[in-house]
């Protein structure tokens, strides 16, 4: 058994290289397509890591009971799966860690992992590892290291997952034989799973080409041609994401017969990549950051370009807008200085899936969360001063807020999107023209 | 003919159109919760009695309908949409409607931009809240509506929710206040709760059409409405019936209603819903768990034939009013236990009157009272104690368990739990403002299903699946049961769960413990709600520990306070004789106290001798007419200095400045920056009730703490002055203090600009800039020319030099103001040292100096005497020193940092402001109380929002001062 070494000046439980050889890392589920393929990834470096894949209430009444009950619901839903994993007995405690992000930012997801480590010794497992999951150099261990190679491959694994999740979601609605794309997302995680445990699939060259063929294997589903309502989710990024978190949103919008659109991942890892240049631009700071940091966003730039000139092909799929242009599309709306949680990203996501056509919002939101005072909430008002079609709808998640409240409330979003788009019917010349003439504006 | 129905969370409404879109039928029912029975019912009737075989169009609408309409292969029909599309066809011309409903409030706006609004989850303002206003006032909604008419004043009441509203009722009540204003007040809150919670920016104006249930009936509520919104909203006929007019004027599919009928009543539910174990197994389970219990019995005696002294204590709770009379060995010779029906001063007159009349020779020795109404009670019978409740409970505790270690107690609005340590009471959790797991919510649920609390408790014993409704206000557990109705719950099995939801509630949320161990092993639960055994069983299983449950549960308190007036060795009580009873009268008037900004409503309660009580009060100023010592108190000093930054007119433009949030201590930073370029500077007047009100309808997003939707009246201020340029500017990050790993600011203070860009659109109107760039004031040398950058887009022939200037007067003027603070910190911790006073370092953010946000709190607690420093005088005596917690935000390090300091020193506590809402100090709260009890302190927090409750921060203080006067006294006597 690995011995428990602590770290001298915080006094914080260390995660060895000795434990790296028989510790599970177990990690909480938050974008299912995105976080199997990333598993691969820790196999491939030698992590034994497990993707915590359950369910139930019993997972947030665990989370209430060990984490501060005012605290965002993600925390709680987060720290209540982990430790709901090790009460289950299926795991060894000797030889069990947990891995958790840590993003840096001003938001109180930054404290997550000390929550969950004062939760940890609540439930009396204060001898579990914790590992910090973070590009900020934050709290480091002898055992796991984010290194070049590993970002390299989990940036390729997000641009797999959002191609998968976007054709996903605008297949699913219309394929005249249901099923069909699912079959394709579980293919292509196989087909991906295989490649990145044998070490391949993340030079651009394998990237661009396993892109090309997801794409076309999507575009040779058949698809009907009626018109349905087309609704976009957007949020703080756990609730927009984990089912568990949202009350499985994208299945009930599925149920309600609607084409949903979520927004990548990528254009997150970018905006945060992207913060640190703009603080420099606002506040100042060091040219050699800003030079190395450039770069980064530059490489994050062209993968994001294999994923669009991927989809781009096919004049059936609506591609992703580039984060270039989602970010322009805030200007004047909201400042480039707002990057606590999704920051101006939350605001330009609904200005963008507007413009592509989702303009029917659910805006996610765990209650209290205060980020989205701001940018989500917050900036309604002004996103539909800018497009007045913007038919958006808030929605608290949280452990006492009721699956019915919250379906109700999107179903009167729904009948006004039902609504507009059967005059969309009605008039399709009308529409057109108005079309134009928003454009043109 | 078309059918519409809609099932609302309180009534079902339904009608039938004839083929020219007449009403031909229409029914209105309280549902009972019994929905699929009720639809059941009302489709037969129609059947019967109006369809008479012919096909018909149904369309079902209503939150409650949404499950039920879906599997029985109904259309269903969103119920805002239905009204709108029955308003458009119906009322055509109308511009907003706002139509409250049992549980829902919605605001519609038809005209300029159709816009649908609805409550979200965290709501009060609607039918449920006044039902359960009225029932507080033990008077129904209609009466309420006959005493609003004739009401003279308006109170501010919370509209937030049921809770928040109660407390403020409750303390209003005890002192006095008139049922006619108290009425009307709530109708006001309604309105209030309204117009901040929906209109969410957009102006009520046009033709504007009441809908629902409370606004039909209330005829008050609408014309609180009217004089809000300036205008003369019209109630249409058939105002009840607008979404079931809509379902049916949408109803397109015809449907045979033998097949409907067929499919409601043979509805079964999923029974998918998440269930604890029974609380019983089997009655001999109960009934040994009953023999357990019932060792715990006080000693009684016969009042007839008792000779010798009595004592008397009274709990004047929040909901009712407890009498002991105890004999000289502590036997209860007579009680009384009755609701408070919103003023006890009559309940106990008539007690004493019945006990005198009956025994006219009792020897009364000592009286106390305890409890809500303490004071008033205390001073209109001449009561010999007041103690505070805490102290009572303990008392009568420790009288059944001379070592317990924790006392729990749920009443009927409270909960209050103490950890008992050496004897003293050392740890006080009572809930807040939104953990309402109390007896009242057991209470109104009870009723709400038709049952007496009593039986309604009972029904839960056996059930097979108590259902899992987590630990949640009322508001969220309306939904949950329903929820779980529909689920297939039986009304068994809610009993039990609601009941498991009450212990969850006291233990997570109040509490927040995750063992038994974390309360000790020896366990004295009491308060009315414990009298249910249902809640004792869900108590002793969740905690795995048997506990004590006193047979007196409900009269804990007043047997403490008959104990503590024992123990003060009195013997001639000075409690008004038969005599003196006689001669009581009583009367209330209403002032408002003009002594300072708080402006307090005072009530003031005259006796028949011209003794007065006044109640309403925050400070001594209207009682003594002294002002409080405000030398000892950093808060008022803190203020003044603030003050002094007033206005200044310069040779350039002039810059409005909103004084709220980061301003409260970046004010001398900013005014020196501007004056010293020449602008004029014009800071926001100091916050009110009423500036507060006149931008509440600019606030997007309801939940959001108190501190930046006061921010939105501020910004108004600044617009109605005409300022020309308001400067606002957003800031991910403070100044580094050294004492965290980072320098932040929370998300809401750092970018609250932006929402007020993006929300107050009169500054567009007006043509004023809102100068909101972001702005690194961290970055000292950087700040010049980025400054430069950001004031030449609207300003020209500024210079560098001057701007560097500029920003060098601007830093040295914030360390001369953090120095002055200091310096006065110090001197207030020297004198009260001198003098052997006890020092609070009343903590928070320096936006709590704003009396508007501290409700002053700081005066309450210089009127105990003691001196008052903020966190920021001793977080700078303190090294950075590691926390538990990523300490990442300037302000919050203070906190970590003040706690840490504190520890070390006898002299000091520490009391915790927090705003309602701030998600930030859902981690800072345990930090600061872990730091606090690893060295033995006390710690004491208070919520603070919109509206307070004086009475709960009263029980926090005085049981806090009680403890450390108690350590104090031991450490002499160990000494």
């Amino acid at each position: 058994m690995a011995k428990l070494k602590y770290d001298k000046k915080t006094g914080r439980l260390l995660f060895t290289k000795e434990m790296k050889k028989e510790y599970t890392l177990l990690f909480p589920m938050m974008a299912p397509i995105h976080f199997t393929i990333l598993k691969n990834v820790f196999t491939h470096f030698g992590y034994r890591a497990e993707l915590l894949t359950t369910q139930g209430p019993e997972i947030a009444q665990t989370g209430l009971k060990y984490v501060h009950n005012d605290t965002c619901y993600p925390a709680i839903l987060v720290i209540g799966q982990l430790i709901n994993a090790l009460q289950s007995g299926k795991y060894d405690l000797n030889k069990v860690a947990l891995m958790i992000t840590q993003t840096g930012g001003g938001c109180r997801a930054s404290n997550y992992i000390h929550l969950l480590r004062k939760a940890l010794k609540k439930a009396g497992f204060e001898k579990i590892p914790v590992i910090s999951v973070n590009l900020s150099g934050m709290e480091k261990n002898s055992g796991f290291k984010i290194t070049l190679p590993i970002i390299r491959r989990a940036v390729g694994a997000v641009v797999y997952g959002d191609l998968l999740m976007l054709l996903h979601n605008q297949v699913k609605a219309y394929e005249l034989e249901p099923g069909r794309s699912q079959k394709l997302v579980d293919k292509w995680t196989d087909i991906l799973t295989k490649q990145l445990n044998a070490g391949k699939g993340c030079s651009r060259k394998q990237l661009g080409e396993n892109l090309n063929d997801i794409a076309a294997d999507f575009a040779a589903v058949p698809l009907s041609k009626e018109k349905k309502v087309k609704v976009g989710v957007v949020g703080e990024i756990y609730v927009k994401y984990a089912s568990l978190g949202n009350n499985n949103l994208e299945h009930f919008l599925e149920t309600q017969d609607c084409e949903v659109n979520v927004p990548g991942i990528l254009a997150f890892a970018m905006f945060k990549v992207d913060n640190r240049l703009e603080d420099i631009k606002l506040y100042g700071g060091s040219r050699i950051k800003y030079f190395i940091v450039n770069l980064l966003m530059k490489y994050c730039t062209s993968m994001e370009n294999l994923l669009i000139d991927a989809v781009k092909k096919y004049p059936q799929f609506t591609p992703p807008g580039r984060y270039s242009h989602t970010k322009s599309l805030v200007k004047g709306v909201i400042g480039y200085g707002d990057k606590m949680g999704e920051g101006w990203l939350l605001t330009a996501e609904m200005l963008e899936l507007a413009e592509l056509g989702y303009e029917n919002i659910v805006c996610t939101q765990p209650f209290g969360c205060l980020p989205n005072h701001i940018c989500g909430k917050g900036m309604i008002r002004r996103i539909k001063e800018v497009n007045p079609k913007a038919n958006i709808v808030a929605i608290d998640y949280d452990a006492g807020a009721t699956r019915v409240n919250q379906e109700n409330r999107i179903k009167l979003m729904l009948s006004v999107a039902r609504e507009n788009l059967q005059k969309e019917q009605d008039t399709p010349q009308e529409a057109t023209e108005k079309q134009a003439d928003l454009v043109g504006a | 003919m078309k059918v519409g129905l809609d099932v609302g969370s309180t009534t079902i409404k339904c009608v039938v159109l004839n083929d020219n879109n007449e009403v031909i039928d229409k029914t209105y029912e309280r549902h009972y919760s019994q929905i699929v029975q009720k639809i059941a019912q009302i489709l037969r009737d129609i059947k019967d009695s109006v369809l008479h075989g012919i096909p018909a169009q149904i369309a079902m609408s209503g939150s409650a309908g949404m499950g039920i309409a879906e599997s029985c292969g109904m259309p269903f029909v969103q119920e805002v949409y239905a009204t709108r599309v029955a308003a458009n066809r119906l009322i055509p011309g109308s511009d907003v409607i706002i139509e409250l409903g049992g549980e829902d409030a919605k605001i519609l706006f038809l005209t300029g931009g159709m816009e649908v609004r609805m409550n979200g989850s965290c709501a009060g303002g609607t039918g449920a809240f006044i039902d359960q206003m009225a029932t507080l006032l033990d008077i129904t909604p209609e009466e309420m509506n006959t005493l609003a008419a004739s009401h003279e004043k308006i109170y501010t009441i919370a509209s937030r929710c049921g809770v928040f509203a109660k407390s403020d009722i409750q303390p209003l009540l005890n002192q006095g206040a008139r049922k006619n204003d108290i009425a009307a007040s709530i109708f006001a809150a309604v309105v209030n709760q309204t117009i901040a919670g929906l209109a969410q920016g957009r102006e009520i104006t046009g033709n504007i059409v009441y809908l629902g249930g409370p606004l039909t009936f209330l005829s008050e509520l609408r014309k609180s409405f009217d004089s809000a919104l300036h205008t003369t909203g019209i109630c249409p006929r058939d105002s009840l019936y607008y979404v079931a007019l809509g379902a049916a004027f949408c109803a397109d599919e015809v449907v045979q209603i033998d097949d409907v009928l067929g499919k409601v009543e043979h509805y079964t539910a999923s029974g998918n819903f998440a269930y604890n174990p029974p609380l019983f197994q089997n009655q001999e389970e109960y009934q040994e768990f009953v023999r357990r219990h019932n060792q715990y019995t006080v000693q009684e005696g016969d009042l007839a034939s008792y000779q010798g002294k009595v004592y008397i204590g009274v709990d004047a709770g929040s909901t009712t009013v407890k009498i002991v009379v105890m004999g000289e060995d502590g036997q209860l010779l007579a009680s009384q236990y009755r609701p408070n029906s919103g003023n006890p001063v009559p309940i106990v007159k008539e007690f004493l009157e019945k006990l005198y009349e009956e025994y006219p020779h009792l020897s009364i020795a000592a009286s106390a009272v305890t409890g809500y109404g303490e004071e008033i009670i205390k001073n209109a019978f001449c009561v010999d104690y007041g103690i505070v409740e805490t102290v009572a409970h303990l008392t009568a505790a420790q009288s059944f368990m001379p070592d317990v270690q924790f006392v729990i107690d749920i009443g009927g609005q409270d909960i209050k739990c103490f950890k008992i340590h050496n004897g003293t009471v050392d740890n006080i959790f009572l809930n807040e403002a939104c953990s309402s797991g109390c007896g009242s919510f057991l209470q109104t649920f009870a009723n709400a299903l038709g049952y007496s609390i009593e039986e309604f408790a009972k029904l839960g014993l056996f059930a097979k699946h108590p259902v899992d409704l987590g630990s949640r206000c009322t508001v969220f557990m309306n939904s949950s049961v329903k929820q779980a109705q529909k689920d297939g719950a039986t009304i068994e099995d809610i009993s039990a769960g609601l009941s498991l939801s009450v212990v969850k509630n006291a233990l997570y949320k109040v509490i927040r413990a995750s063992s038994p161990g974390e309360l000790g092993k020896r366990i004295v639960v009491q308060g009315g709600t414990f009298l249910n055994d249902a809640v004792l069983r869900a108590f002793e299983l969740e905690m795995g520990v048997e506990v004590v449950r006193p047979n007196i549960s409900g009269l804990m308190g007043a047997y403490g306070a008959a104990l503590y007036a024992k123990s003060k060795g009195l013997r001639q009580s000075s409690l008004l004789t038969a005599e003196q009873l006689k001669q009581f009268t009583h009367k209330i008037s209403v002032v408002s106290c003009g002594l300072c900004s708080n402006h307090c409503r005072l009530t003031v309660n005259t006796f028949n001798d011209g003794r007065k009580y006044i109640g309403g009060n925050r400070c001594e100023k209207p009682v003594t007419k002294k002002n409080a010592s405000e030398e000892l108190n950093i808060y008022q000093y803190k203020l003044q200095l603030l003050q002094g930054y007033g206005e200044t007119k310069g040779k350039r433009e002039t810059i409005g400045i909103p004084m709220g949030l980061n301003f409260y201590e970046l004010l001398p930073f900013w005014h020196t920056f501007f004056t010293s370029l020449g602008f004029g500077v014009k800071p926001s007047p100091l916050s009110t009730r009423k500036l507060y009100l006149q931008g509440q309808h600019t606030i997007p997003s309801d939940t959001v703490c108190f501190p930046a939707k006061l921010m939105h009246g501020h910004v108004q201020a600044l617009i109605d002055e005409n300022v020309p340029y308001i400067f606002y500017p957003c800031m991910s990050y403070n100044l580094d203090e050294g004492l965290g790993d980072n320098h932040y600011n929370c998300p809401v203070v750092a970018y609250y600009p932006e929402v007020i860009g993006a929300n107050v659109k009169e500054m567009d109107r007006k043509h004023i800039t809102l100068i909101k760039d972001y702005v690194g004031i961290h970055r000292r040398r950087d700040f010049p020319a980025k400054m430069l950058g950001i004031l030449s887009n609207h300003f020209d022939g500024l210079t560098l030099k001057e701007v560097k200037q500029a920003a060098k007067n601007a830093y040295e003027e914030y360390d001369r103001y953090f120095e002055k603070v200091r310096r006065r910190g110090e001197e207030i911790i020297s004198r009260a040292e001198a003098e052997g006073k006890q020092i609070i370092v009343l903590s928070g953010r320096p936006y709590h100096v704003d009396p508007e946000i501290n409700h002053g709190i700081d005066k309450l607690i210089a009127s105990y005497g003691v001196a008052i420093v903020s966190e920021d005088v001793v977080s700078c005596r303190q090294k950075k020193f590691r926390v538990n917690v990523l300490n990442q935000w300037t302000y919050h390090s203070r906190l970590y940092a003040a706690a840490r300091y504190i520890s070390g020193r006898s002299d000091m506590n520490l009391v915790q402001l927090v705003s309602f809402g701030c998600g930030v100090d859902a981690i800072t709260t345990d930090e600061v109380r872990d730091i606090l009890e690893k060295e033995g302190k006390i710690y004491t927090q208070i919520k603070i929002d919109e509206i307070t409750n004086l009475g709960a921060v009263k029980i926090r203080l005085r049981s806090l001062f009680a403890a450390i006067e108690k350590q104090e006294t031991q450490e002499v006597r160990h000494g």
